[in-house]
C-alpha cells in the first residue's frame, strides 16, 4: 500500500507555545486515518499545518512523494488536498449556490464543473433544496454538509476533516458519520480529526492519538479502540 | 432653484460615490485602512490632465488613460505597503501610520515635481454645451459625470456579483482563511482588487478635476476626509452604503452651499458622520459588527 500523504517530524508553533512538537504519520491510498486526542492537545493545528494555513516549524510534509512542506494554502488546495475546516467556515453572506462555486473554482472546465455539482446535490439533498439560501442562515448541521459539499466540488483525492461532527444535533451527527462511511467506500482517502472517538475509531483504518503535541499511540482502529488507556481517556470506559 | 441644486448635488454627489467605492473595496477585502487611496485620486487627474495638455488627447483617451494610470499605480504602491501589513494581520494603528507617511511623502514628492498651483483642462476640453429641461440645466460636463459614475458602478457591481473574480473578491473579503482552502491565490486576488480601487479612485479624481476644473496635488486629500465620512456614513466595507451615503453627501453639501453658506459646506458631511456615530455606529447599511480577527 502506498501512501498518499506522508508527515515526518513536523512541527508547528502556534502562538509563541510549540502546538505540534514532531509527529510522524501517514495515510495510505483509499484508507480512513483518524487523529484522536483531547481538546488543545494539536489536532486543529496539525490540520491548519497539513492544508498550508499554518507554516510548518520543522520536519516535512510529502503528498504523493512530493515534497509539499509550507507550500501555500492554494497550491495545496489545487493539489487536491482539501480540508472542510474546523467549525465549518461556509461563506456565511453568499449563497449555497456560491459556496459550492466556490469549492469547484478549479474544476477543469464547465463539464466537470457541472458533474461535480450534481454528484455533490445528489448526496445532500437538503443543499440541493436550499441553493439561493444564503450559508449563514442554515443549520449547524446543514452548513457542515455545505462545507463537506464544498470540499467535495474540489475533487479531493485526500480530505482533510476537522471535527465534522462538533456541535451537532445526535441525528446530524449520525448523519455526518453515515456520510463519511459512504466515502470511504467509495475511495475517498480520508484524514479525520474527531472529538468523538467512538465514532471515528469505528470508521478508521488507523489511528493516532495525540497528547499535547506528540503521537503516544498509533494503530489499526480496532486496536486503539480496544487499549485500555484509549477506552479510559477518550471513550468514557472505566 | 432646487431642482437644479439637486441635479449639481447629484452629480458631486456621483463622484463621491465612485471615490468612496473605490475606498470601501479595498477595506472590505483587506481590512487595511488605506490612506494612499486619496494619492491615486490625484494621480487620475493628473495624468488626465498631462494626456490633454501635452498630447491633446480628448476626454475620451484621458479619462480611462488617467484611471488606468491611477488603477496601475495603485498596484505598485499598495503592492508594497499593504502586502506586508496584511501578511503580519497588521492592525488598524499601524496601517494608518504607515500608509499615513506614506501618502504626505507621495503628495510632496508630487507637489515637489509638478508644482502646488492649480491647474486646469484645456479650454474647450469638454465642451460647453447644455441641456434645459424645465429650466434645470445640465451640462454636458455633468452628463459626462454622472454617466462615467454610473457605468462604472455598475459593472463594478455585475463584475462582484456575477463572475469569478468577483466570487473570489467576495470570498476573500468574507473569509481569507477559507478562501485559500478553495485554492484562491490570495496575493493576485488582492492585486486585482488594488487596481479595482485605484481605477475607480483615478476616474473619480478626474470627474472631479472636470466638475470644478482645478487640479492641484493634495486635492486627494480633501477628498479622503470625505470618503472617510461616506464610507462610515455608509458602513464599513459596504458597497452599497458607500454609493448612497456619497450621493446623500454630494447632495446635501450643494444644498447647504445654496442655502446656508458655502462656508458650511464642508461642516456637512461631518456633522453627519458624528450623528452616524452617535446613532449608528454601523452606519446605514453596515451589519452587526465588522468581523475582525
Amino acid at each position: 500500500m502506498t501512501n498518499l500523504l506522508d508527515v515526518s517530524g513536523l512541527r508547528l508553533d502556534y502562538g509563541r507555545t510549540m502546538a505540534v512538537k514532531g509527529i510522524d504519520l501517514a495515510v495510505p491510498q483509499g484508507s480512513v486515518v483518524c487523529l484522536i486526542g483531547a481538546n488543545g492537545a494539536g489536532k486543529t493545528t496539525t490540520m491548519r499545518g497539513l492544508s498550508g494555513l499554518l507554516k510548518a516549524a520543522g520536519g516535512t510534509v510529502r503528498f504523493e512523494g512530493t515534497d509539499i512542506t509550507n507550500a501555500p494554502a492554494h497550491r495545496i488546495a489545487r493539489l487536491g488536498i482539501r480540508q472542510v475546516p474546523e467549525g465549518r467556515q461556509v461563506f456565511a453572506e453568499m449563497t449555497v449556490d456560491e459556496n459550492l462555486r466556490l469549492g469547484g473554482l478549479q474544476a477543469p472546465d464547465a463539464g466537470e464543473f457541472q458533474k461535480r455539482r450534481g454528484r455533490v446535490l445528489e448526496r445532500f439533498p437538503r443543499l440541493q433544496e436550499r441553493l439561493t439560501q444564503q450559508a449563514g442562515l442554515l443549520s449547524g448541521g446543514e452548513q457542515q454538509m455545505l462545507a463537506l459539499g464544498r470540499a467535495l466540488m474540489g475533487a479531493p483525492r485526500l480530505l482533510l476533516l476537522d471535527e465534522p461532527s462538533m456541535g451537532l444535533a445526535p441525528l446530524f451527527v449520525e448523519e455526518i458519520f453515515r456520510i463519511i462511511a459512504d466515502l470511504k467506500r467509495e475511495g475517498t482517502t480520508i484524514l479525520l480529526v474527531e472529538q468523538n472517538a467512538q465514532a471515528a475509531l469505528e470508521i478508521a483504518d488507523y489511528a493516532y492519538v495525540l497528547e499535547s503535541g506528540r503521537i503516544t499511540l498509533h494503530g489499526p482502529g480496532a486496536r486503539i479502540a480496544d487499549d485500555p488507556k484509549v477506552v479510559a481517556a477518550y471513550l468514557g470506559g472505566h | 432653484m432646487l431642482s437644479q441644486q439637486l441635479v449639481n448635488g447629484l452629480v458631486l454627489g456621483s463622484t463621491y460615490a465612485l471615490f468612496a467605492l473605490g475606498f470601501t473595496l479595498i477595506f472590505g477585502v483587506l481590512r487595511v485602512i488605506n490612506l494612499t487611496y486619496g494619492f491615486y485620486f490625484s494621480v487620475g487627474a493628473f495624468v488626465a490632465l498631462w494626456l490633454a495638455r501635452s498630447l491633446g488627447a480628448s476626454i475620451w483617451i484621458a479619462l480611462p488613460l488617467g484611471s488606468l494610470a491611477a488603477g496601475l499605480v495603485a498596484v505598485v504602491i499598495d503592492g508594497i505597503l499593504l502586502t506586508r501589513l496584511r501578511r503580519t494581520k497588521a492592525g488598524e494603528l499601524p496601517s494608518l501610520m504607515v500608509t499615513l507617511g506614506a501618502v504626505l511623502a507621495l503628495y510632496a514628492l508630487m507637489a515637489a515635481l509638478i508644482g502646488t498651483e492649480i491647474q486646469r483642462f484645456p479650454f474647450g476640453f469638454v465642451g460647453s454645451t447644455a441641456l434645459e429641461f424645465a429650466g434645470v440645466r445640465v451640462s454636458l460636463v455633468q452628463m459626462l459625470i454622472v454617466g462615467t459614475a454610473f457605468v462604472m458602478v455598475a459593472v463594478l457591481f455585475l463584475l462582484l456579483q456575477y463572475t469569478r473574480l468577483g466570487l473570489m473578491i467576495r470570498a476573500l473579503a468574507e473569509n481569507e482563511d477559507a478562501a485559500r482552502l478553495m485554492g484562491i491565490n490570495v496575493d493576485a486576488t488582492v492585486v486585482a482588487v488594488s487596481f479595482l480601487s485605484g481605477l475607480l479612485g483615478g476616474a473619480a479624481g478626474v470627474l472631479i478635476g472636470l466638475n470644478f476644473n482645478a487640479i492641484q496635488p493634495f486635492m486627494g486629500e480633501a477628498m479622503m476626509l470625505r470618503g472617510f465620512a461616506v464610507i462610515i456614513i455608509g458602513g464599513l466595507g459596504d458597497i452599497r452604503g458607500a454609493l448612497v451615503a456619497g450621493i446623500l453627501l454630494g447632495v446635501l453639501e450643494v444644498l447647504t452651499a445654496g442655502y446656508l453658506s458655502s462656508n458650511a459646506k464642508e461642516a456637512v458631511g461631518f456633522a453627519i458622520l458624528v450623528l452616524t456615530l452617535w446613532f449608528r455606529p454601523v452606519g446605514l447599511f453596515g451589519r452587526a459588527q465588522v468581523k475582525r480577527a
